[in-house]
């Protein structure tokens, strides 16, 4: 298999999926010769034109109420938002919009609609440009939401995504884009609402999102040498959200953590523990942990920013308490 | 201008389903038969009459709060829409939008919206949609006064602008954003003199005269479909009624009201209708006695459709739902 960076795996599955349906556009700001300012766009428009990559004046609401519309009308439009961060913007459009007309219309109306856009921190860009908003769309009926880990999964969500009938909101992390992995040769879709266990492991379970699973991944490795066998499961999609695997390894292992991104506080994290603590806590033989980003708008100097989010450390130390090796 | 007399008939035809079935739902939601609120589009039937007479069933609507005008002028069944309004099985909308939901694709309703503005950028997509597949369909976004004031509208214009997307924004101008006069919330006379910011037609039209507002529609529908992109047509005009039923309306005097409905765009028309000899009074009694059966029978539709089963109240919020 050919290993290729995040940033490329989302560049193929994008480029496949223009090809291959007409009625696929790409809407955003800089995202035809600049191609993104992560680069994550780069060479589309020489293929597609840019009547198919447009590049769009700073109006979010705007081109997302318009992907909307589009959508409606039969076309398959893949919005970018630059930032998450710029979800506040595209709100309405997204919710109450996107999320309920297939709803409100008794299924007559369907959006097809896939808005890309980014979360993380971690890059020094401060409170605007840094956070990781998810739970805020995952909380909307009527909306996907995706967080792809890695090059191969992200590839694979992205083309379901496109494909969906439903508003998907696909959220990348940037700290991700550079990551290489293994990408499957050929044309492949990854199916919503089916966790991946990236690790297997018998004595704890670290559900990990986007690129917390790197960060898991870590902690199990440092964990493994001092004899905690830990597993990570990733549920890939937050909705559709495979309770039934996280419930499971729940179950295998005794002991859970969650490990997301979002501010911790009616975050992502409370979502993911509350299902297991809801299913498997007979078989718990701890309280289920959670991990998120520290309740503060992310800070820009570098030393505080790096105290506010999950580390393999934070991880693999919330990992021994719950084994009570402390 | 000179318009035929079937033209007459039809403008005319339309403006009175408009507001007879209005009445029937004000009258009945007095009852208390029909949940949630309403707002009624008396007095403002010339707009969509005017408007969606220039258009064909494969063009798209997008609509407001105050849409039942816009869905009868562009052809949505009374049945289905008074089910719709009623909360019922049988709506257009299987009862799950109710008064400020209804669409139709069939239509090219793409949807009454709650949000004030809402509609404006889907509107937007849908002649961007059309221009990228290459027809000659148009989008036309109702809005009022009011969401003349939201930035959704403004980034919508420019994007119509820079890419002569085929779009008809109509403000709709009742004078009031719920009871906000919009002398004082606008900050033109105008809304239509903003189009010159964004280097675009902007049209005013005079909604008590629905002659005028087919003529400007039709100037703009034409610019639309010839790829000459979008225009802002203003129509000033005004709601009798307040901004939802049962609205006490302090922020009008009776004098005023009356002085609103001395201008009936409806009953110009057919004070014209039959000083040109296009219909006798009987004609026009006929007319309004086939309309009020049909909104008769609506109405029985609707009374008759069946609630919607509790079990199915999981459909529809994704297609192909995915267990979860």
């Amino acid at each position: 298999m050919p290993e290729l960076t995040f940033a490329q795996a989302v560049n193929q599955a994008l480029a496949e999926e223009l090809r291959r349906d007409d009625t696929v556009f790409v809407i955003g700001e800089d995202v035809a010769e600049a191609g993104t300012p992560f680069k994550v766009l780069a060479g589309l428009v020489d293929e597609f034109g840019p009547e198919r990559v447009l590049d769009s004046p700073i109006s979010e609401p705007g081109i997302t109420g318009l992907g909307v519309g589009a959508a409606v009308t039969g076309m398959r439009p893949v919005v970018d938002i630059m930032f998450g961060d710029f979800l506040t913007l595209v709100m309405d459009q997204l919710a109450n919009q996107a999320a309920k007309t297939h709803y409100m219309s008794g299924g007559k109306l369907k959006v097809p609609l896939t808005l890309r856009t980014t979360m993380g921190a971690t890059r020094r860009s401060a409170a605007q440009h840094s956070q990781s908003l998810h739970a805020w769309v995952a909380h909307v009926p009527g909306l996907k939401v995706v967080l792809p880990s890695t090059p191969a999964d992200a590839k694979g969500l992205l083309k379901t995504a496109i494909r969906d009938d439903n508003p998907v909101v696909f959220i990348e992390d940037k700290m991700d884009y550079a990551v290489k992995g293994e990408v499957p040769d050929g044309e492949y879709t990854i199916p919503f609402g089916v966790a991946d266990v990236k690790r297997e492991g018998e004595d704890v379970t670290i559900v990990a999102t986007s690129s917390m699973v790197r960060v898991a991944l870590a902690a199990a490795e440092q964990l493994e040498t001092e004899g905690i066998s830990a597993e990570v499961i990733d549920p890939r999609t937050l909705v559709p959200l495979d309770r039934d695997a996280l419930i499971a390894s729940a179950e295998k292992t005794g002991r859970a953590i969650v490990v997301d991104e979002g501010h911790q506080s009616y975050g992502a994290s409370a979502e993911l523990a509350a299902v297991i603590a809801e299913r498997a806590f007979y078989s718990l033989d701890a309280p289920v942990r959670r991990l998120g980003a520290m309740d503060v708008p992310v800070p820009f100097s570098p030393p505080l920013e790096d105290e506010t989010v999950p580390t393999p450390e934070t991880v693999a130390a919330a990992a021994r308490q719950l084994c009570g090796r402390t | 201008m000179d318009v035929s007399a079937d033209t007459l008939r039809s403008l005319h035809r339309t403006m009175l389903t408009i507001r007879l079935f209005e009445q029937r739902v004000a009258r009945e939601f007095r009852t208390g038969e029909i949940p949630g609120f309403v707002h009624m589009y008396i007095g403002e039937e010339a707009v969509a009459a005017g408007i969606c007479a220039n258009l064909r069933d494969d063009d798209y609507v997008t609509s407001t709060h105050r849409g039942h005008g816009h869905c009868i002028a562009k052809g949505c069944e009374l049945d289905a829409m008074m089910a719709e309004i009623y909360g019922r099985e049988d709506g257009l909308c299987k009862g799950r939008g109710g008064s400020m939901h209804i669409a139709d694709f069939s239509r090219g309703m793409l949807g009454a919206n709650a949000i004030v503005g809402g509609g404006i950028a889907l509107a937007t997509g849908a002649g961007l949609a059309a221009t990228v597949r290459g027809t000659d369909q148009v989008a036309v976004a109702f809005f009022g006064d009011g969401a003349a004031n939201q930035g959704v509208l403004h980034e919508s214009l420019n994007l119509a602008a820079i890419w002569r997307l085929p779009v008809i924004y109509v403000c709709e101008n009742n004078g009031f954003a719920e009871s906000t006069p919009a002398a004082y919330a606008t900050s033109v006379a105008d809304v239509a003199s903003r189009a010159a910011g964004y280097g675009i037609p902007g049209t005013i039209a005079d909604g008590r005269d629905v002659l005028e507002v087919l003529a400007a529609a039709r100037d703009a529908v034409a610019r639309a479909r010839a790829g000459e992109g979008p225009t802002l047509l203003e129509v000033k005009t005004y709601r009798f009624m307040g901004h939802f039923e049962g609205d006490p309306e302090k922020y009008r005097d009776d004098e005023e009201r009356k002085e609103l409905t001395a201008n009936d765009a409806l009953g110009s028309l057919e004070a014209r209708i039959l000083a040109d000899g296009h219909a006798s009074e009987a004609d026009l009694d006929a007319l309004r006695g086939e309309i009020e059966a049909a909104v008769d029978h609506a109405v029985e539709f609707a009374r008759a459709s069946a609630f919607p089963d509790p079990s199915t109240i999981e459909r529809y919020v994704y297609p192909e739902q995915v267990a979860q």
